[in-house]
């Protein structure tokens, strides 16, 4: 197949064509960004848009983004920088920012246009890809070249190798599978935009329930404790904060979790909701599903508390404990003070 | 209104899948297939929207091989008016599977497109966007709740990443499912009966009109590198001690 489309490729203009592709490879990268500094998955994507193809030009928009753009501006591979500062773009409606980002790859011409896996990429790139008339890649782990990637297919047990045949690249990395880009060594331009923002008339954002947590960001922490069905209630799986606490974790959940309403749904780890890969995850009474397993098995290092010797957990913990929790969890707790 | 809602076949969620030994699929052969979880979601918020009298008809759609009308057999029997059958036996990308869709659309005229927010065997999570942007309509991605406010007006509340985010859209729109949006109901034994006398049109690539080109080519699919084995610890104390003399973790 490889081969046949190389022959069209070939047929249709001859070996000066693949060249000028090759020369002119560019990523335009969307920033995710709080107003001030980027978010650490942007600079996990960044690490892959550099692989990708340079030069990389990241798209900061939004309303009072100019900090953030210089932040991007310092970021280590960023050649330029783009800033749209427009109210428009500030709840991150797809149907507002898809057009955009549209525009932008038209008049700058890139090949690759990425961002890293989040519920805001995962609304906008798949319609820029259809706006391109490209297919869109999803969760990039790995760039082999720049047509072709290795991405999860069925939660993460099977790694699959496409390449593709579009001018257009459009794709999402998993920040999870990057070393996040140094923050600070980079020395990009910061350009104002000129494509025009046309604020969607079909659709309004109303108002969102947003957590405030003084912890870690769940994807980004280099500790994560995640209680499941074990745990019985929510008043149990309180539990799990004084621990994150000290160890300055992150607490996550398994669906089950989270459906039985001890916690929040944006905690949940697994195929359905985040991917984190943490030095350390301590999964505490959670059975060990293929989906939870999706979300949490490149973590370094895995410990399991569990009753179940039985329990898949087990299969992939670098640390199991067969034990009842409500013994185990007060005593690791107790244990860590002593360190 | 009349919803259209889409339905994949996939593997069933619970198999442990296995990669084929040519390394170029994985191996789909004798293993129990189902309805997409998502679109179970998807099927049955239709359902509900027709029981509180929001939506006049729902038609179940499905593109794929042959064997998917079980899937369709079980979509009808959760409450599906009727079913189209898009029959082909390529793999589409999710884009090739949003264009046949959009000549759906421009057939059947519905006012809202229902699907999952992903299939659980490609994990794309793309395919109600990119309907979305073909047909110029908004979309209310990895929706928790449901209101069709009036014959035009919906609000659909999001689970996004740090919470959750309420967004009020005009009809028509696509609405992607994530899992609490609802609890599925099992389709009973009479209703699995009815469903048999239900309609079912089937339909080419052709007949619709579409055609698609290839985006992409699946070079080859591998098992994710294997964990080495861990050990298990017979108490919290040893646990501490190798979390911080062999992994230093902590």
């Amino acid at each position: 197949m490889a081969a046949m489309l190389r022959a069209t490729a070939l047929r249709a203009r001859p070996t000066a064509r693949m060249l000028t592709a090759r020369r002119s490879l560019s990523t335009l990268l969307i920033a995710e960004h709080d107003g001030k500094t980027l978010n650490p998955a942007t600079l996990s994507a960044l690490t892959a848009a550099t692989e990708i193809g340079k030069p990389v030009t990241v798209l900061v928009g939004g309303e009072n983004a100019k900090d953030a753009a210089t932040a991007a501006a310092s970021a280590a591979g960023v050649s330029s920088v783009v800033l749209l500062e427009n109210a428009a773009l500030a709840h991150g409606l797809p149907e507002t920012w898809a057009p955009v980002v549209v525009a932008m790859q038209k008049e700058g011409g890139f090949t690759h246009v990425v961002a890293a896996s989040s519920s805001f990429s995962k609304g906008v790139l798949p319609r820029v890809a259809a706006l391109l008339d490209v297919a869109q890649i999803s969760d990039v782990l790995q760039v082999k070249d720049e047509n072709t990637f290795v991405r999860p297919i069925y939660a993460g047990n099977a790694l699959s190798t496409v390449q593709s045949h579009d001018e257009i690249k459009v794709m999402t990395i998993r920040p999870t599978a990057f070393e996040k880009a140094a923050a600070e060594g980079g020395s990009a331009s910061v350009t104002e935009g000129t494509v025009e923002v046309v604020a969607a008339k079909d659709v309004a954002w109303l108002s969102e329930e947003v957590k405030k947590s003084d912890r870690p960001e769940l994807a980004s922490a280099k500790t994560v404790i995640s209680g499941g069905r074990g745990l019985k209630s929510a008043e149990n799986f309180a539990m799990l904060d004084s621990i994150a606490l000290k160890l300055n974790a992150a607490v996550g959940a398994s669906r089950a979790a989270v459906d039985s309403g001890m916690c929040a749904n944006d905690m949940q780890v697994g195929q359905t909701g985040k991917v984190v890969a943490p030095d350390l995850y301590i999964a505490v009474g959670i059975s060990g599903a293929i989906q939870h397993l999706a979300g949490m098995k490149d973590s370094k290092t895995i410990v399991a508390i569990n009753k179940d010797p039985e329990a898949p957990i087990f299969q992939v913990a670098d640390y199991g404990v067969v034990d009842d929790l409500f013994k185990a969890v007060p005593e690791l707790e107790s244990r860590l003070e002593q360190k | 209104m009349r919803v259209l809602v889409g339905v994949k076949r996939v593997i069933d969620y619970a198999v442990k899948i296995r990669v084929r030994p040519d390394k170029k699929a994985v191996e789909t052969a004798n293993v129990k297939m189902s309805m997409n979880p998502f679109d179970e979601i998807a099927m049955e918020e239709a359902v509900r929207l027709k029981e509180k009298k929001s939506a006049t008809e729902v038609v179940a759609v499905s593109i794929g091989p042959t064997a998917a009308q079980e899937q369709l057999r079980t979509a009808l029997a959760m409450g599906a008016d009727r079913a189209v059958h898009v029959v082909t036996d390529d793999e589409l990308v999710p884009l090739s599977v949003a264009k046949v869709l959009a000549a759906l659309v421009a057939k059947e005229q519905p006012k809202m497109v229902l699907l999952g927010k992903q299939a659980i065997d490609d994990d794309s999570n793309q395919t109600g966007q990119m309907l979305a942007a073909l047909l110029g309509w908004p979309q209310g991605t990895f929706a928790s709740e449901l209101q069709v406010a009036s014959e035009s007006e919906l609000r659909v509340t999001r689970e996004i990443d740090g919470g959750l985010e309420t967004l009020r859209m005009s009809l028509p729109a696509v609405v992607t499912t994530d899992l609490r949006l609802n609890e599925p109901r099992y389709a009973t034994l009479p209703n699995i009966m009815k469903a048999k006398k239900k309609k079912l049109d089937k339909l080419s690539l052709a007949d619709l009109g579409v055609s698609l080109r290839s985006h992409l080519t699946t070079l080859h699919v591998d098992e994710p590198p294997k964990r080495g084995a861990g050990i298990k610890v017979d108490s919290v104390e040893t646990l501490v001690d190798k979390l911080k003399n062999e992994a230093k973790v902590i």
